[in-house]
């Protein structure tokens, strides 16, 4: 039986569970205490605070997120004193904060700019201290732009990049007043060993941490009209896009995404998760082909277990921790990735245009992946192979900007050749769906029968726990596969690098034993992704998660391999998986980083 | 109030520490909790700064369930115009470590830390040797406990207990939240006694001539004799040991130079108090400045009439604007709001009502600050800004 | 191999490899080469297998672990109020003038760099200043010359051992 303890909160007594927080407790009674620093993803910090309050018979006010309750406990939220205070640090915070709110990125998406209006700071009594610091702004890394000028020292970025992603390229340096948020002797965030996975990001309640944009380059080529634009959607933007216009989280809102796409004058409009089917049909071939390496020709050049390849977060992470370990990675590049090299050949060729007037976009929840596009060996196609990626969020903007009512908008359909998906491909953006996808089609590929699980759902890979397991017993195969016999595959799923690092440390020390792991770097996988819309918390990721494989649910073809534009490409283009096409085009190498 | 309180001078501190062997037998083979009464009822409180009673924290820490346990001696001596560690730890060490060890006897703990501030470098060779021999009888007399040094590095926060044990665990020494208090969750997350260095030094004082000698000086909630340390203008710097519960027109009448204007006392947290009030207040722990009484570190700066005491009040924001950890808003922030706000008042780019602002300010300060180092600022400030008005302006 | 990669795997064997054994190890390498390179905390960070921006976030806390290169004595005169009371700035600006240095500067023999600290404890006694972890109190322009004069003669014979309090 729990213990519960009686507090009084404002007049108003409950009863609560010992251990609450007077924050919590608050909350439960229906009074919100402003927080700063506070976030439900990471450990109490309880130094912003904004959220003190009035305990009756303590001068000192206490900090709600960082005291727990205490029996008979007194507590005033709203008091003289309590106001007062709170509006001081309101006012400290501006006055270190450059409050040029009309000129910045998170205009009206602001934490701090949100309590200011609240409080009705209208007057600027204190000093400026901004003008006399020396602020700089890092704009190099092609991901994240960090500003100095507009961060309130309320360490959510730090504590996101140590605890929930174990990556640890932003610290606290320096103390008093030169006291600043950094990296390892103040590099640009692309000099260390950031791996743009954005999470700091989606944590930041300021515009100190922004994605870097490429809005303007975007309708800039629309607007050209000499250049062919086209647009690929990942899965996780259909369930996070909603809650910049107007829907509660969860709301899948594919077709309307589709429409809002085609009225911002894409040329076309057209799906990662198409190529996501892809990726299974390459990396399952990849797999088993590997598989066979390791069973029957018990050749040491080939590396088992194999570790998925299409989160570019995961991929610079592994690059730097575990430089040894790059041949574990799939050669098969991301969907994102996939889609670019063929949209520059195999969709260039079929609409008869050059290449060269093709500007191709995507659409991502993802911060890294305006990383990956950059990388040098993104070429294969003769050109870039992406040229702009959007994150969810800044789509929602173009969205804005264009005047699109979105909630009346019309479904609509995406367009032939790279549009058709299947529901392997959108379960791509929940942790889990990558291995899920892939067993459905390799299973079957193996025995001819479908996976022995209800429904195609493969519970076992699903949720939110840090590492998931999964095994699968091949039984009878057809007669190609029979060294499969008895084999019981066993496959691990990670998200959020922090589970990453325990999986690989697992595998160096010797004691996993997987066949096949898939890596996420980003809480709850791509749907909690570092361009996904802000804020993010437990509840909003698996919100965005049920949607997510009700998407899967209601399609009419749940299996990468039946998807007949996967078919169609196969027999006119790449002729079959990890052939020599697939291997130009679809296929990457990866380099060692340093650790430091 | 008038001054039934005299000037007492002390002496045990320094005295003789000859005996620390015979007291240190005597008293680790005592019942702990009957060593426990006898610092409550001495009435000892920490001589650091903070007050708090000695006998209730060595209790705490004793009830505290765990097999793992530490003492620590805070020896991160770093307000402004305190100096009295120094002399314990170089004069009478022994004093110290016998008085851990008998702490780690009534606690639990085997293991003892001194926590001694990167500037007291010098003090090491000579501390180790002590420690050595100490050590030495400790094994000869078959007593499980071992005293190491750590030493800091120039951060002024450190003093601050959560502080330190952060420092201690090789993190930036950041205050953590409280609660958990120190006699639950201390060092590495385990009960901790930490304790000032002269508060130590009282204990061995209380064990060897038991808490009624130590009562009997002083005056009501303010018992026993503390260390002075005198500095600026007076004829006679240096370290003194006095009774509680003196006024400070007293302290000013002998340690004076016949032209103070005014006394901080308790370093750049605590009080200025100017010439007008030296009568009616008394040195000892009776809360807040109340012209009743003061608590206090110890430190004793005096200021004739030569000095500004804006100088004086730019000096100590400057100190607080260096040496604030940065991680708490008000903290933070509010030193550089009144560090550049008594400039401007005094460039007269700012009105003097601005003034009245600031001190609005410090009483948020002094209420929402994480750490004794924001919630103390006040206190100079107010008594300096409130008393020499003019200074700031003109 | 290399000499700082030797001494910070000698003071990890000596202190531990454990965060809490961060600090003596820091201090170490410090004391012998007066500051903390990029390359130092590196093979700190992978000696202790800690985040090297953890080491970083670290060591800039304190005012005595200096990340930035630093002459073979380091000058700290003490600016709290009691020092100032009684003659500091004389005192630094005849260490100014005599290294021909301001404050946060070096000489360019590489032998001094003169700071400002906090107190140190020493107010009675004042102006006071610490030369690495030597103490030097009851300062005079005068005094502080001659003391200057000893430090420049010892770099011909070597580092100096002693950590006594000197007036």
């Amino acid at each position: 039986m729990e213990k519960t303890l009686k507090i009084t909160i404002n007049g108003v007594t409950v009863e609560i569970e010992q251990g609450t927080s007077i924050l919590e407790a608050a909350r439960q009674t229906g009074v919100i205490i402003p927080t700063l620093c506070y976030h439900k993803d990471l450990c109490v910090a309880g130094n912003c605070r904004v959220c003190v309050i009035e305990i009756a018979g303590q001068k000192r006010l206490a900090a709600a997120c960082a005291t727990p309750c205490e029996e008979g406990m007194e507590i005033l939220t709203n008091s003289f004193k309590v106001r007062n205070s709170r509006k001081h640090i309101i006012e400290l915070l501006l006055s270190e904060h450059n409050a040029d709110c009309t000129r910045c990125y998170k205009n009206g998406n602001c934490e701090l700019q949100k309590l200011a209006s609240e409080y009705k700071i209208v007057t600027q009594d204190f000093i400026r201290l901004v003008e006399s610091k020396n602020y700089t702004i890092d704009m190099f890394s092609p991901s994240i732009v960090k500003d100095d000028s507009k961060c309130i020292r309320c360490q959510r970025c730090v504590r996101t990049c140590a605890e929930l992603q174990g990556v640890n390229a932003l610290t606290v340096a320096y103390k008093g007043d030169q006291m600043k948020i950094s990296t390892f002797f103040e590099k640009s965030m692309m000099d260390v060993v950031c791996t743009n996975c954005g999470q700091c990001i989606n944590h930041c309640p300021t515009g100190a941490l922004v994605e870097k944009n490429y809005i303007e380059e975007v309708w800039d080529a629309i607007a050209d009209k000499n250049k062919h634009v086209i647009v690929q959607t990942a899965p996780a933007v259909r369930v996070g896009l909603g809650e910049e216009l107007g829907f509660e989280p969860g709301i899948r809102v594919t077709g309307k995404m589709v429409a809002a796409l085609k009225r911002l004058g894409f040329d076309a409009v057209m799906d990662t998760d198409f190529t996501a089917d892809l990726t299974i049909m390459e990396e399952g071939t990849e797999l088993l082909t590997r598989l066979k390496g390791v069973l029957v020709n018990h050749d040491p050049e080939v590396k088992l277990p194999m570790a998925t390849s299409c989160s570019p977060g995961w991929i610079k992470y592994i690059e730097h921790m575990y430089p040894d370990y790059l041949d574990h990675l799939s050669t098969c590049k991301s969907p994102q990735q996939m889609f670019g090299a063929l949209a520059k050949t195999y969709y260039a060729k079929a609409r008869n245009l050059n290449p060269e007037t093709i500007v191709s976009v995507s659409i991502m929840p993802c911060t890294a992946k305006k990383f990956e596009a950059n990388r040098p060996e993104m070429h294969d196609s003769g050109y870039r192979d992406v040229d702009y990626v959007l994150t969810t969020r800044e789509l929602a903007i173009m969205i804005k900007q264009a005047g699109i009512d979105f909630m009346k908008l019309d479904d609509m359909h995406y367009d032939r050749l790279m549009g058709e998906s299947t529901g392997a491909g959108v379960i791509f953006g929940a942790t889990g769906g990558v291995m899920e996808a892939a067993l459905r089609t390799a299973y079957e590929l193996v025995t001819g029968r479908e996976v022995p699980f209800e429904n195609l759902n493969i519970i076992p890979v699903r949720g939110m726990e840090g590492v998931k397991e999964a095994s699968v017993k091949i039984e009878n195969p057809l007669k190609e596969w029979a060294f499969l016999d008895g084999v019981e595959l066993k496959c691990a799923v990670a998200h959020g690098l922090v589970n990453a690092k325990k999986i690989m440390d697992s595998i160096r020390s010797g004691e996993a034993n997987y066949h096949f792991i898939e890596f996420m770097a980003c809480p709850g996988g791509c749907l909690g992704g570092g361009g996904q819309p802000i804020p993010t918390s437990p509840e909003i990721r698996r919100k965005r998660t049920e949607a997510i494989y009700a998407e899967d649910a209601g399609m009419p073809l749940r299996k990468s391999h039946q998807n007949p534009e996967i078919v169609k490409i196969y027999k006119d283009f790449l002729i079959k998986p990890l052939g020599e096409k697939s291997h130009h085009l679809l296929h990457t190498h990866y380099s060692a980083r340093k650790r430091f | 109030m008038t001054t039934g309180y005299q000037l007492k001078r002390a002496d045990f501190i320094f005295k003789n520490q000859n005996d620390w062997e015979e007291i240190l037998s005597k008293n680790i083979i005592r019942n702990p909790q009957d060593l426990i009464n006898d610092l409550i009822s001495s009435e000892l409180k920490g001589r650091g700064g903070a007050g708090f009673p000695t006998g209730l924290k060595w209790k705490l820490s004793a009830e505290a369930v765990n097999d793992t346990k530490y003492v620590i001696c805070n020896a991160d001596e770093g307000e402004p115009g305190t100096f009295k560690d120094r002399e314990i730890l170089s004069k009478v060490p022994f004093k110290v470590l016998t008085a851990m060890a008998v702490c780690g006897h009534v606690i639990g703990a085997k293991e003892g830390y001194i926590y001694l501030r990167g500037e007291y470098f010098f003090l090491r060779p000579e501390l180790n040797k002590a420690i050595s021999e100490f050590d030495y009888y400790c094994r000869e007399i078959n007593f499980d406990f071992t005293i190491r040094i750590f030493m800091g590095s120039g951060a002024y926060i450190c003093g601050e207990e959560t502080a330190l044990f952060e420092s201690m665990e090789g993190k930036r020494g950041e205050p953590r939240n409280k609660p958990p208090f120190p006699s639950s969750s201390g060092y590495m997350g385990k009960p901790t006694v930490i304790n000032n260095v002269e508060t130590l030094a009282h204990t061995y004082t209380i064990f060897k001539y038991g808490a009624k000698r130590f009562y009997d000086l002083g005056v009501q909630y303010s018992r026993g004799s503390k260390l002075f340390s005198v500095s600026g203008d007076t004829p006679k710097p240096g370290i003194y040991e006095l009774e509680l519960g003196m006024s400070l027109s007293d302290f000013v009448d002998e340690f004076g130079d016949g032209d103070t204007k005014a006394v901080q006392v308790g370093g750049a947290s605590g009080f200025l108090v100017p010439r007008k009030r030296f009568g009616e207040t008394v040195i000892g722990f009776q809360g807040k400045l109340t012209g009743i009484s003061l608590p206090t570190g110890g430190s004793m700066m005096l200021f004739n009439s030569s000095r500004s005491m804006f100088n004086v009040l730019d000096n100590y924001l400057e100190f607080f604007r260096e040496e604030s950890c940065g991680q708490c808003t008000p903290c933070r922030v509010g030193c550089q709001q009144l560090l550049n706000g008594i400039k401007a008042v005094k460039r007269g780019e700012k009105n003097a009502m601005y003034l009245d602002k600031l001190l609005r300010l410090t009483e948020t300060m002094q209420y929402t600050a994480k750490c004794g180092l924001g919630q103390s600022i006040a206190n100079s400030f107010s008594s300096i800004v409130e008393n020499f008005r003019e200074e700031m302006i003109y | 191999m290399n000499p700082i990669s030797d001494l910070i795997r000698n003071l990890a064997d000596q202190h531990g490899r454990n965060r809490q054994n961060l600090l003596p190890i820091l201090q170490g390498v410090v004391e012998q080469e007066k500051y903390l390179s990029e390359y130092s905390m590196i093979e700190i960070a992978r000696e202790l297998d800690l985040p090297a921006s953890e080491v970083y976030g670290t060591a800039t806390f304190y005012s005595f672990l200096e990340h930035k290169k630093m002459g073979r004595y380091i000058i700290r005169i003490c600016k709290t109020i009691t020092c100032s009371m009684k003659g500091k700035n004389q005192v630094q600006l005849a260490i100014q003038d005599m290294l021909k240095i301001g404050i946060g500067e070096t000489t360019a023999d590489g032998n001094f760099s003169l700071l400002q600290t906090n107190c140190l404890g020493f107010c009675h006694m004042a102006p006071a200043m610490l030369i690495n972890n030597d103490m030097f109190t009851e300062l005079t322009p005068e005094k502080v010359r001659e003391i200057l004069s000893v430090y420049m003669n010892k770099k011909k014979e070597g580092e100096s051992n002693d950590n006594r309090l000197s007036t």
